[in-house]
């Protein structure tokens, strides 16, 4: 009994050191080691500046200086002012169309490489991301070149002899930014449908078929809703970025075609205020954050009556 | 058969490439018969599945559903329903759901779509998960969705592929008297791959049991097992002991052999016999030799020494020398009289029906 004890005596002062080191080695601290340099760069980089872009939302500039105290104004103007409403409602509806465009031509593309790639599909893959290979301003500055009044497009069309003087509506307008912004983010619409398309069980449609579903109805019935996954990602990776672009607005936009993001330059450069740049961004943020949850909403909903 | 066949598949070819995966297949298949096609995996027993559900296309030949040819008929326009071999049911349905697929396209009322899916869950006994979705389930209720699935179809053949092998054993041999008493009930045609022998012996009317591409062998699971017209057969459907012996007489039905130690018999002449230097091969399965205890005394009989023995619960195998034989015959015997407990090295007598001995093909 008296060894018995003597021995707990000993074990007990040992006991919690113990169990720290078994905690160093194990995995959960792996882990959380291995993703700590990741974690440190993105919490520098992202959560940081969001966070000074915040606090600045809520002060105000005095010229050269920022005063400090807390003040909603920044976000009275911008969502009052009829400029930044009209600026904002345009950038989600041009990222909304461009959204649905990309989606909607990058969809058969992904589905052709799944279902009939054959032995070819990584070789389908690496040619759809041929384009990125050159800088994003020189393929936005090649869209100028095509939509351009003496440009590819201007020119096939007049030669064929379906117009007889130049198009002047192709360039410096919406359009122009929808086209240029829908080539630009095709290729990262493909990836995540193609990959969605991947994971479906083709037993599964061959099952659809067997029970009576013709081609169509087996592809609106069973490969659509299983690859609802990639489409939201592919909608979500299009959208957020695209209502904040600014080159491409800059670029081919013209007057018409400008967006939030120009207003947000400008109040950083040339306009000098910084909290209404600020106000401008985060309503943006939380703006495109609540049209992404309802479109994936809606997407689920749109499924789910086809059923 | 008198009338008209369900299924009828004439001279069908298969190529992919240059490799025939169905080599001159035809075959009948009665209304309401239980046909099993066994072969080992690639002896293309799923690719003629897929051809009579219009998954794949022979490269020629006919394939005759009802007296109609089917030839060009996609699968949702051909009376059959399928029972995939991973299920295939759909993940984003639940059970409910899923068994009412294919009824969606009837443009039922309400009521009566529900009545009858109900009625298809509750005939695989599943009435009570209809709201489940397919990752809550477990294989065999999986396997019952996929039945009920394709049974609420009403199609006049099911097409079974592989239905019980993702199933352990013992869920397996349920499944099997299951799936007998189903098609008793429904008493539609059920066409069933599989590449398990006693599967196939255990639910069929008959079995054609292919290699190859080729059918070797259509008939019922008592002759395929006691009547294989193969070698290849024979070994492919349970243990057999072979051996070479020598023609002494031959007509166009029966052929007479005098074997190393069985002694001069007559035997029925398997199809496409083919005697080599005038020997053919004769086969006897290991459960028709009996050991003799003590001084029991038979018509026929076999002196011996056990060299190996394997005990299966049940049963044991003797591996007994015989002197004489090429190889040592494998005796399967119960362990009711003690089997297992014969030391190995020990001289054992066995006895044999000559009736249980077949000439086979090579």
């Amino acid at each position: 009994m008296a060894v018995l004890s003597a021995t707990e005596v000993e074990q007990r002062p040992t006991h919690p050191p113990k169990n720290k080191a078994r905690w160093t080695a194990s995995e959960e601290a792996s882990g959380l080691a291995l993703i700590s340099p990741t974690l440190l760069y993105a919490v520098a980089l992202l959560f940081l500046p969001i966070l000074i872009v915040v606090a600045y939302s809520f002060w105000t500039q005095d010229y050269l200086t920022i005063d400090r105290t807390f003040t909603l104004q920044n976000y009275k103007t911008a969502l009052g002012e009829p400029i930044y409403q009209d600026l904002l409602v345009r950038s989600l509806v041009i990222s909304l169309v461009v959204s649905v465009v990309t989606v909607t031509l990058s969809y058969p593309i992904a589905w052709f490489i799944s279902f009939h790639g054959g032995v070819h599909k990584n070789l389908w893959l690496f040619l759809i991301t041929v384009p990125c290979w050159t800088s994003y301003l020189l393929r936005v500055m090649s869209w100028k070149v095509i939509l351009g009044y003496g440009g590819v497009m201007n020119t096939g069309l007049l030669s064929i002899g379906i117009i007889d003087k130049p198009l002047t509506s192709l360039l410096y307008n919406s359009n122009a930014v929808v086209i240029t912004l829908v080539h630009s983010w095709a290729a990262f619409a493909i990836l995540p449908i193609f990959v969605s398309l991947e994971k479906v069980d083709r037993s599964l449609i061959e099952a659809a078929h067997d029970l009576g579903d013709n081609k169509l109805m087996s592809f609106l019935r069973v490969t659509l809703p299983l690859s609802l996954p990639g489409v939201i990602s592919a909608f979500l990776i299009v959208m957020i970025p695209t209502v904040g672009d600014y080159v491409t607005p800059k670029l081919v936009g013209g007057k018409d075609g400008v967006m939030i993001a120009t207003a947000i330059q400008a109040q950083f450069g040339k306009g000098a205020n910084w909290p209404l740049g600020a106000a401008l961004s985060v309503t943006t943020m939380v703006i495109v954050s609540a049209m992404a949850g309802i479109a994936v909403l809606a997407l689920k909903l749109l499924v789910r009556m086809a059923k | 058969m008198p009338e008209t066949p369900m299924i009828t598949i004439e001279a069908v070819n298969k190529f992919y490439g240059i490799y025939k995966a169905l080599d001159d297949v035809s075959l009948d298949i009665a209304a309401g018969e239980f046909f099993s096609l066994l072969g080992p995996s690639g002896c293309g027993k799923t690719t003629l599945l897929r051809s009579i559900a219009g998954f794949d296309t022979p490269s020629t030949g006919d394939i005759r559903i009802d007296g109609q040819s089917v030839i060009g008929t996609p699968p949702n326009r051909r009376p059959t329903n399928m029972v995939f071999q991973n299920y295939a049911i759909f993940p984003h349905l639940d059970v409910e759901e899923n068994v009412a697929y294919g009824l969606k396209r009837l443009k039922l009322d309400a009521s009566g779509e529900r009545r009858r899916v109900g009625a298809a869950l509750d005939q695989v006994r599943l009435g009570h998960l209809g709201k489940r979705r397919a990752h809550e389930l477990s294989g065999g209720q999986r396997q019952r969705v996929a039945l009920a699935r394709a049974l609420v179809m009403r199609p006049k053949v099911l097409l079974l592929d592989e239905p019980l092998s993702a199933l352990d054993k013992k869920l397996r041999e349920e499944m099997q008297v299951e799936l007998r008493s189903l098609q008793k009930a429904v008493g539609i045609t059920f066409i069933l791959v599989t590449h398990d022998q006693y599967e196939a012996l255990a639910l069929s009317d008959r079995i054609a049991v292919m290699f190859g591409g080729r059918i070797a062998q259509v008939a019922t699971p008592k002759e395929i097992y006691q009547r294989p017209t193969t070698r290849q057969i024979a070994d492919f459907l349970g243990g057999m002991n072979f051996m070479k012996a020598r023609i002494t007489g031959e007509t166009a039905t029966r052929l007479s052999v005098e074997t190393p130690r069985f002694g001069g018999v007559t035997l029925d002449k398997p199809l496409g016999f083919n005697a080599r230097n005038g020997t053919a091969t004769i086969g006897i399965r290991p459960e028709r030799l009996r050991v003799l205890w003590d001084d029991a005394k038979a018509d026929f009989e076999l002196a011996g020494r056990v060299v190996d023995r394997h005990y299966f619960g049940e049963i044991t195998h003797l591996i007994v020398d015989v002197p004489g034989m090429e190889q040592p015959l494998s005796v399967s015997e119960t362990n009711n009289f003690g089997a297992d407990d014969i030391p190995v090295g020990d001289a054992v007598r066995l006895a044999y029906d000559p009736d249980a001995l077949v000439a086979l093909s090579d």
